[in-house]
């Protein structure tokens, strides 16, 4: 997207934070499911909580989803990889570092297609999660409140190259990964309580071909705290007006972490990026390094389901299904397994399935998980026996009948309403086919009206 | 590295790394003992290492890791995991309020 | 007097029913009374000790009191790694090696004193105060586990636990006249246990007796899955490598031709002779140089340190970290140094490969050799206030041990030598590869029968 007024062209990564739904937590065997625990504080253990003596222990099935998510996006797998240790001060880090991944994620090197190109997948890897802090005033004091129900659930993190161009893609690519994890049904990304969470790096160039030219700008802006796509769209336009006017001004953005306002609808400043942290990251002394075989690798990947790029393929060539009805009708995975069986039906039966496609995104069918296939296919068939009519067709018939039932057109004029009826029994007779009646009927009131001209 | 090297702004800013408060004493005391620290560390660099990779575990230990399941014996209850916090308010720990909000 | 039994003897006499360990808990009570306050081992004693013991008589420990260095969490005993910060942590859970301890029936006497953090080797460093040598109070007992070292030489305990990170078990058991075990790295789990350098820490028992060793050993010792560093190497049982002979093994002995051990060398050459006449082939032989052990440990050491220390921010337990004590901020600071950005490569990262050099060095020499063995200290125990103000004293102390700490070797302390005038000790260090801890016993068991160092094995 280029901000036409100044020639200004959008170069925007994004990361992506995505709580694993594992049963337990990632580096101990604490319950995983920090959002409905009924009270703080009751899922830890002296691992989670940073006790004296705790240790970390990986959790197996994190890890192999961690993988699933890279071979679904076309990721290369580090056959040997490792936890490193992350160092930084915060009350809801309990350790004082965070386990995560330095320099040998499990993923590198993927790529996601949205309909304005692809978007470069930079790493994948998998660390643990923080507490969670709430400010409160209590006896008059400000506080902050911990709970750590949170600690240590498994976080997957995805980060692009700067490959987005526009909110609009920022957005696509968003929604079309937290399909594809659901798909994989590693986790749930419900953005509302935190099981998704975005940042976006946001600079401007005047090089259209920056990226390809790694002619980067030479400061990016972190936006943090943006919990919903729409949020994402409005954080990345506004970023964008605000950084072109400094750069108009004749001056750089300040390299800067700024956390969006959903009630102004801005982006304020944070605390300046990542040159005065230093992270200090070594491997973690307590877990062993992790080793793949590439058939251990082939072995998950035969376990993928399949993903949605795939079954839009598949869908037009077994079913001659249009993609942009796929679009639709694909969101959930289950649903979608349940149209492959009604589309298989209805091509036994003759039913054109991109037809049924078509009823179904345009909602003239519906459908909910569990209805069976022969009632879909009735419920189709009762409204696509129907012809096609235009008026051309019908305006004659229509003037012919009224013209045949002087008396009863002017008693419907004169206020007898109900004699439409009539009129549209008459008019479907004379077209001999079966048409919508509701078509028919509001041409024929149309005609009818007394303000008509025809 | 000369004396020179450790000036109270490295040793405030490892400092303020480390979470740490020095005392202007401790900063003097400190500073020095680093000094004589890293001149019997730097005696590392006379062996030669360029062929060699480094060891960060002594077990030759890989794939160590466990099933997905919850350890319910091992859980705290909420009061075994505030029994040795200074400020618990409704369940939750109590700290200061913090003023760098960057969490979600 | 039956807390001067050892951990075999006892269990042997409770067996044939002679005595029972009440009556050796009452003994040992008694001592503690009268001698724990000058000598200053126990920070914190066992309230429930009696009750305890009462209970365990069907045990393989029998309810036989146990000292336990004040760094591993004990559910419902006071656990402070002797700093003020942790003065008011009780732990609700057990450390795995303690849950094992209680699982085999043995019964926490009480907590003994270390120097703080575990960062040192004199237990001057403790903000609870020193501890005293009971073999001659003038002096230290060592460090880091010097309460639980002068728990077993004063019998104020039948056996005691202690951790090592770089000589933290051998050298205090060396300077305190008595035996201390170090595993092989990941033997024991250090699960429940204040973290000191999560690469090279490994709790360990200090007993009276290589024999007591053995026994402790066999119960203490095993995978633990909270700990994704220990090994599922079978266990074996040490007592099986008791009473055996050492004819033909090759001994390469290290470190003796030091300037260091200038002064030294003749107190260990009745030991040599000795190992001879056991039936081994010992010979001197060269090493990398041990002095580059002192840098690769004090780096990872400290590195590590300064992150394990991380947690202990006042927010969830203990107290705030104005609390640390110089020892301890000298350590954070150095170690968050040598990881900080521009310096990693330098220290940390250089430190990993010269540990590389040191395990190949061990390859190539146990290719030669069975078993290795060096004195334990570069000294008899030095003078209470030796520590003070010195900046690396700890790391300098351990040199001799260092090299096989930081790769994970196995490694046990007998005594082999006491000073008439002066009551102390010198200690031999025995070394075996990985997983070798049945060589280890072997030879200082033999050693241990056929010498009179060993303070309790007259009573045989």
């Amino acid at each position: 997207m280029t901000n036409t007024t100044t020639n200004y062209s959008l170069i925007c990564g994004l990361e992506v934070h995505a709580e694993l739904k594992t049963a337990s937590k990632m580096f101990c065997g604490c319950k995983n499911d920090p959002f409905h625990a009924p009270e703080p504080n009751i899922y830890t253990c002296p691992v989670c909580l940073g006790l004296p003596g705790g240790l970390p222990v990986a959790n197996q099935k994190a890890i192999e989803w961690t993988l699933k998510l890279g071979l679904a996006l076309g990721c290369k797998v580090n056959l040997f990889s490792k936890f490193d240790r992350k160092h930084y001060f915060y009350p809801d880090l309990p350790k004082g570092y965070q386990i995560s991944q330095y320099d040998l994620p499990f993923c590198h090197d993927g790529q996601l297609e949205t309909s304005f190109g692809p978007v470069r997948i930079c790493r994948i890897h998998l660390e643990e999660d923080t507490g969670k802090l709430q400010h409160k005033t209590v006896d008059g004091q400000k506080v902050t409140l911990i709970d750590f129900n949170r600690s240590s659930v498994p976080l997957i993190e995805v980060v692009t190259e700067p490959d987005i161009i526009s909110a609009a893609q920022a957005k696509e690519y968003g929604k079309k990964l937290r399909q594809i994890m659901r798909y994989l049904e590693i986790a749930d990304c419900d953005m509302e309580q935190g099981g998704m969470r975005l940042e976006a790096n946001i600079s401007l160039t005047q090089n259209q071909n920056a990226v390809v030219e790694n002619d980067l700008p030479s400061y990016k802006v972190e936006v943090k705290n943006i919990n919903s796509f729409r949020f994402l769209e409005q954080a990345i336009e506004f970023e964008t007006q605000r950084q072109a006017l400094v750069l108009l001004d004749g001056q750089t953005p300040a390299q800067e972490t700024r956390g969006w306002d959903s009630v102004h609808n801005t982006t304020y400043p944070q605390r300046t990026k990542e040159d005065a942290e230093d992270y200090r990251y070594f491997p973690d002394p307590d877990l062993p390094p992790i080793r793949f075989t590439e058939s251990e690798v082939e072995r998950l990947r035969v376990e993928l389901p399949e993903l949605p790029a795939t079954l839009i393929q598949r869908w037009q060539t077994d079913w001659g299904i249009d993609p942009k009805y796929t679009a639709l009708l694909i969101e959930e995975k289950a649903i979608a397994q349940a149209f492959d069986t009604l589309f298989a039906a209805a091509q036994k039966k003759q039913i054109d399935p991109n037809k049924v496609a078509n009823f179904l995104a345009n909602k003239k069918i519906t459908y909910t998980l569990g209805d069976s296939v022969d009632t879909v296919l009735a419920a189709f068939g009762s409204i696509a026996d129907v012809a096609a009519l235009d008026t051309t067709e019908l305006d004659p018939i229509i003037e012919a009948v009224l013209s045949e039932f002087p008396t009863e057109t002017a008693a419907y004029r004169a206020g007898k309403i109900p004699l439409i009826n009539f009129l549209i029994g008459q008019t479907m007779k004379k077209l001999g086919k079966k048409v919508e009646v509701s078509q028919v009927k509001n041409r024929l009131e149309l005609k009818l009206s007394r303000s008509y001209h025809s | 590295m000369s004396k020179s090297g450790f000036t109270p702004q490295l040793v405030h800013h490892i400092a303020q790394l480390a979470q740490l408060t020095l005392s202007s004493t401790e900063e003097v005391s400190i500073s020095q003992d680093f000094v004589k620290t890293i001149e019997v560390v730097a005696r590392m660099s006379e062996l030669n290492t360029t062929a060699v990779a480094p060891t960060h575990q002594v077990t030759g230990l890989e794939n160590v890791w466990r099933a997905d399941k919850v350890d319910e014996k091992r859980m705290f209850t909420q009061a075994e995991a505030l029994a040795n916090a200074a400020k618990t308010a409704a369940g939750f720990f109590v700290v200061p309020q913090v003023i760098d909000q960057k969490d979600i | 007097m039956l807390h001067t039994l050892t951990l075999k003897q006892a269990l042997d006499q409770i067996k044939r029913k002679e005595i029972t360990a009440s009556e050796v808990w009452a003994d040992t009570q008694s001592a503690i009374e009268n001698e724990n306050k000058a000598l200053n081992i126990y920070l914190t004693l066992n309230e429930k000790s009696a009750a305890e013991t009462a209970m365990m008589s069907d045990k393989p420990l029998a309810g036989l009191p146990i000292a336990v260095k004040d760094n591993y969490a004990t559910q419902g005993l006071r656990t402070t790694a002797s700093s003020t910060l942790l003065d008011s942590f009780v732990p609700t859970y057990d450390a795995t090696v303690i849950a094992k301890l209680k699982a085999a029936g043995g019964v926490i006497s009480g907590k003994t004193n270390l120097d703080a953090w575990a960062h040192g080797s004199s237990t001057e460093t403790s903000q609870y105060g020193r501890t005293l040598n009971p073999l001659n109070p003038d002096y230290l007992p060592g460090g880091s586990s010097g309460g639980s070292a002068a728990a077993v030489a004063a019998n104020l305990c039948i056996a005691a636990l202690g951790t090592e990170t770089a000589g933290s078990i051998r050298q205090p058991a060396a300077w305190c006249g008595v035996v201390g075990l170090k595993p092989t790295y990941g033997r024991f789990s250090r699960s429940g246990i204040v973290a000191m350098a999560s690469s090279t820490d490994s709790p360990g028992p200090i007993t009276k007796t290589v024999e007591d060793a053995a026994i402790m050993f066999n119960h203490l010792a095993g995978h633990d899955p909270y700990d994704s560093t220990t090994s599922t190497q079978t266990v074996p049982d040490l007592t099986k490598s008791l009473g055996q002979e050492i004819k033909g093994l090759k001994i390469g002995v290290m470190y003796l031709d030091l300037p260091e051990m200038t002064e030294l060398k003749k107190f260990y050459e009745p030991t040599l002779k000795e190992l001879e006449r056991l039936g081994a082939e010992v010979e001197l032989t060269g090493s990398l140089d041990p002095h580059h052990a002192i840098s690769v440990y004090t780096v990872i050491q400290r590195a590590e340190v300064s992150s394990n220390l991380g947690r202990y921010d006042g927010v969830r337990f203990g107290h705030d970290r104005s609390y640390f004590g110089a020892e301890a901020k000298r350590r954070i600071m150095l170690g968050t140094y040598t990881l900080s950005k521009g310096h990693a490569d330098q220290y940390y990262h250089q430190a990993q490969k010269v540990r590389t050099l040191f395990q190949q060095d061990y390859a190539r020499l146990f290719e030669k050799y069975d078993i290795l063995i060096t004195p334990t200290s570069p000294g008899f125990a030095k003078k209470i206030g030796s520590s003070e103000g010195a900046a690396m004293f700890g790391e300098l102390e351990d040199m001799l041990i260092e090299p096989s700490s930081v790769t994970g070797l196995p490694g046990i302390n007998v005594p082999c030598f006491r000073d008439p005038e002066t009551n102390l000790f010198l200690g031999l260090n025995i070394m075996a590869p990985m997983w070798r801890e049945d060589l280890v016993i072997r030879v200082a068991d033999a050693y241990e029968r056929a010498t009179t160092w060993n303070t309790w094995r007259k009573n045989d």
